[in-house]
């Protein structure tokens, strides 16, 4: 079923569009996402708004027009084109859509029933999965999120953790680039393989056991051991993947196929980002180094530390997907305010950065870490960057993040400042679909509003 | 050497909390008279003033309004382009516990009680300070059915375990239903009932019944010596029954964490057919299903902002939840229940204005006024009124804005925090630190020649075992080297 088949034309009285307009959305809106058209189709302007493009200067009273998917045009003295769904935009805001540059949406649902779990692969180096591959596109968490504003994910595989906790894999798997709209993962997948998910070893002397609720102690020894033998595990799968690469250019044909060392391939070129999650300053340090030494592409991911020696990221040019900023310093001797200070300390050094909720149910608070962020120093415009184009081109996606011709249409309209809590989604467009706002929750919110009030007790 | 190292480093962070005392002890001395003027003033009761000021005396609100003036001698701080609001009140922490808050061992533990285990040292308080929390519900964890008493105090950082207390505030009993005591998510391998919501309320019930016999039972001796009778044995005292007895007179509230409607439904029944009354549901992620049951039962609701979906009964949590909760009626607020939630909480009370379109006042009271009548404080604080104490928060914006920083908290009109002296103390923490690490270093090196021989091939940086004399070049640190810390 199409229901944007229909068009409106420019030149009907005013009001009477505006109106017809709203009608139209209102229905649209309450569509859930799958009922909606596919991405090739529709042209939509967006009216009236004050266009924060993050390519320029925020565009009062300006006109975005959406064309098959992508951004066709964008200013103040836009032409809305002949049968252009227009919707009046007047007093609200329009921002490219949130990207949430590290999380684990569609691989989680309820993360203590592991049914519901496939964050993790057991191994510790299982760089040949791809988080996309088992992306769940009916998680209630994609509908939860999206709603508010968030139109696109870095889903990762791994454990996240940054060696709080020790354990897990070293190589997590592909973290994929995905929208958070479409009928399955093939039609929401950006790039199944848009960086390759490392965990830096810690050298971890405790341990929390979750199955027997116990803290387990190792010695400094025997600790830094396990961390030299997976260092030098890692290091001996990336001469293996170089090795394989020759082979593979040389155009032989009689070596086997090694479906890990093949997936390397690309990350040993420099071709697919390393994502390393570290967030100790001597695992970042340790982290960065190597990256040096092995000519990797490293993005720093996590990195609850970082802001220990910002000098050693910027000597290095390493963009950092900074965790969430919410977070309790490390140290009780810490300021108590490093976390929500780090992202303007990094900016100011000259050091990329990117937000991510490195959570899946709190990919929500992304506005809310950057805008944190804000208050603690960050420029209000380059959090706005952090939280949308700034992941896009670290991931090396170039049609992403911004609202300028030919990107991506991932959009979001609101009444007020994005970053702002008490701000609210109006209409939202992924891959220039409108794109529904409904959800779980809001749905379970308006199911019991609408409970008759209890007359009598018992 | 590791072990050197951890010893040094946990000597550091000892150190470091301690040389942060001295600000919360200068502003002990700090009494007196203080006019804070020119905020944009949040009464929370009495609307919002602009360019108000606040006067303080004896750490209790003396006035409020738009032309209050400065007696003589009073301290003022100028408040300009600041927002002033009440102190943040958390009905629902686990900080400034010494140790584990769960006594895990067994399903009925009202015996133990959070009273006894107060740490005035918890740096988390310092952190909840930074974050404009002045008060905190102090709960027992949620391991058991019945837990332990629980107790509300002030943020005093480094006071005395017996300054925290909030004076006269009624305590608490912490009840927990759900998947954390049937142990659903873990545990070892030996089964604990009760293992289903079933066993839960049966349990519940169970202690209730013995605790009814044992307030009979002492009834009756006490009737039978007060009619004169000779030579009675009293009953045995219970102290994990006695807690239960308050909570049936009426001496000791219930704060029962709770996640799904039907568990909530359940303790409301029991409680009624019991005769008592629940005066916080915990947690309540449900609540908005039940809201009307909760008004009816005398019950109020302290829950997340947006938490949800971390096991299966928070799988239909919803951010909501305050704002729903607040229109059927039901007193709400807005808890942490963990450190770091705490130092936003203003920000998590904003939420309930995206979901569910509460207004300024209405998101603000979930953080101040509503948790101080759940606890039973509000004569007291949770909004700024004349008589009241003088538990206040300097913001640099709107405190509902994302962008809204703590400048000051006071306490009783006392500043607790102040983010210009945080920030100014910085760089003479840090280099302290590098002293330290430079003579803990030292300490560690080879002594002089002469004596090395009689270290008889210890290992260049072992610790001298204790008892032992030290080497003349272990550090013999003094009070005056610690920061000025008494």
């Amino acid at each position: 079923m199409n229901s944007f088949s229909f068009s409106a034309s420019l030149n009907s009285n005013k009001s009477g569009l505006k109106i017809f307009v709203l009608l139209l959305f209102a229905f649209a809106f309450a569509l859930p996402v799958g009922a909606q058209t596919s991405a090739t189709s529709g042209v939509y302007a967006i009216k009236g708004a004050k266009i924060f493009t993050l390519a320029g200067p925020p565009i009062e009273n300006g006109t975005v027009v959406i064309h098959d998917g992508k951004i066709a045009a964008v200013g103040a003295n836009i032409d809305v084109p002949e049968g252009a769904q227009v919707i009046d935009a007047s007093g609200l805001e329009v921002y490219p859509g949130m990207f949430d540059a590290a999380d684990q949406m569609g691989l989680e649902e309820v993360s203590a029933v592991k049914a519901t779990m496939d964050t993790e692969e057991t191994g510790e180096f299982n760089p040949d999965v791809t988080a996309a591959t088992a992306f769940n596109a009916d998680s209630a968490h994609v509908d939860v999120t999206r709603a508010d504003g968030i139109t696109e994910v870095l889903t990762v595989p791994g454990s996240l953790s940054g060696g709080f906790g020790g354990g897990g894999s070293v190589i997590g798997g592909n973290a994929s680039a995905v929208n958070l709209g479409g009928w399955n993962i093939n039609d929401m997948v950006i790039e199944r393989r848009a960086a390759m998910e490392l965990t830096w070893p810690s050298i971890a002397t405790g341990s929390f056991d979750l199955t027997t609720m116990s803290f387990h102690q190792l010695p400094f020894d025997e600790a830094t051991k396990q961390y030299h033998q997976k260092v030098d595990g890692l290091t001996d799968l990336l001469d293996k993947a170089r090795h394989y690469a020759q082979a593979m250019q040389s155009a032989a044909t009689d070596f086997p196929r090694d479906l890990k060392l093949e997936a390397l391939v690309p990350v040993v070129q420099g071709k697919e980002p390393l994502l390393v999650v570290a967030n100790s300053a001597r695992d970042i340090r340790n982290a960065v180094e190597y990256c040096q030494k092995q000519d990797l592409h490293m993005i720093l991911a996590g990195g609850t530390e970082a802001w220990k020696d910002v000098d050693l990221l910027k000597q290095d040019n390493v963009p950092v997907i900074i965790g969430p900023v919410l977070s309790m310093a490390q140290a009780e001797d810490d300021p108590y305010d490093a976390d929500y200070a780090m992202p303007g300390q990094l900016y100011a050094a000259g050091v990329k950065i990117a937000f991510g909720s490195f959570n899946t149910s709190m990919a929500r608070r992304l506005s809310q870490y950057a805008g944190t962020a804000v208050g603690y120093g960050l420029p209000h415009d380059e959090a706005l960057k952090a939280v949308t184009v700034n992941a896009a081109q670290m991931l090396g996606i170039d049609d992403l993040g911004t609202i300028e011709p030919g990107k991506i249409a991932n959009i979001v309209v609101t009444d007020g400042d994005l970053l702002e809590l008490r701000t609210h989604v109006k209409y939202l467009f992924i891959q220039g679909q409108p794109t529904s706002l409904d959800n779980k929750q809001l749905e379970l919110y308006e199911r019991f509003s609408k409970r008759p009030k209890l007359q009598s007790q018992q | 050497m590791r072990t050197h190292k951890t010893h040094a480093i946990r000597l550091f962070a000892l150190l470091a909390a301690l040389a942060l005392l001295p600000l919360a002890a200068r502003a002990q001395d700090d009494s007196g008279v203080t006019l804070i003027k020119n905020a944009t003033v949040i009464t929370i009761t009495h609307g919002v003033i602009e360019h108000g000021s606040v006067l303080i005396r004896d750490g209790k609100i003396a006035d409020v309004g738009a032309n209050v003036q400065a007696p003589a001698g009073a301290k003022v701080i100028d408040a300009s382009g600041m927002y002033l609001m009440p102190g943040i009140v958390d009905c629902h922490t686990h900080i400034a516990v010494d140790g584990d808050v769960n006594e895990g061992s067994i399903s009925v533990s009202s015996m133990v009680n959070i009273k006894d285990v107060l740490n005035p040292y918890d740096i988390n308080m310092y952190h909840e300070l930074a974050g404009g929390v002045v008060i905190g519900n102090v709960l027992h964890g949620s391991a058991n059915p019945i837990g332990g008493q629980t107790i509300v105090i002030k943020f005093k950082y480094g006071s005395t375990p017996a300054e925290l207390p909030f004076p006269d505030a009624i305590p608490g009993i912490k009840f927990a239903l759900g998947e954390n005591v049937k142990h659903s998510n873990f545990g070892g391998p030996v089964p604990r009932y009760p293992e289903t919501r079933m066993g839960v309320e049966e349990t519940i019930r169970n202690a209730f019944t013995r605790a009814k016999q044992y307030q009979k039972d002492w009834a009756d001796y006490n009737q039978r010596k007060a009619a004169g009778e000779q030579n009675l044995i009293p009953p045995r005292r219970d102290l994990q029954l006695e807690p239960l007895v308050e909570v049936l007179e009426g001496k000791r509230y219930i704060h029962c964490h709770s996640y799904v409607s039907d568990e909530i439904l359940m303790l409301i029944r029991l409680a009624k057919e019991e005769g008592f009354t629940v005066r916080t549901f915990q947690h309540v992620l449900e609540g908005y299903k039940v809201a009307d049951e909760m008004v009816a039962a005398g019950s109020s609701g302290s829950t997340f902002s947006d938490w949800w979906a971390y096991k299966m009964e928070a799988y239909e949590a919803i951010p909501y939840n305050a704002a729903a909760m607040t229109r059927r009626g039901v007193i709400v607020s807005v808890n942490s229940d963990d450190p770091e939630e705490a130092r936003h909480l203003n920000q998590e009370a904003a939420k309930s204005m995206r979901y569910g379109d509460l207004n300024e006042n209405e998101a603000l009271r979930l953080v101040t006024l509503n948790p101080a009548i759940q606890l039973g404080i509000d004569n007291h604080v949770g909004s700024i009124e004349v008589g009241k104490d003088a538990d206040l928060i300097i913001y640099n914006h709107d405190p509902l804005s994302v962008y809204a920083v703590v400048q000051k908290t006071i306490i009783d009109g006392k500043v607790y925090f102040d983010r210009n002296e945080d920030i100014a103390n910085r760089a003479a923490l840090a280099k302290e630190k590098q002293d330290l690490l430079a003579k803990e270093k030292n300490a560690g090196k080879p002594a002089p020649k002469a004596e090395e021989n009689q270290n008889n091939g210890a290992k260049p940086g072992k610790k001298p075992k204790k008892g032992k004399t030290a080497p003349s070049d272990t550090p013999q640190l003094t009070s005056a080297e610690i920061g000025g810390a008494r």
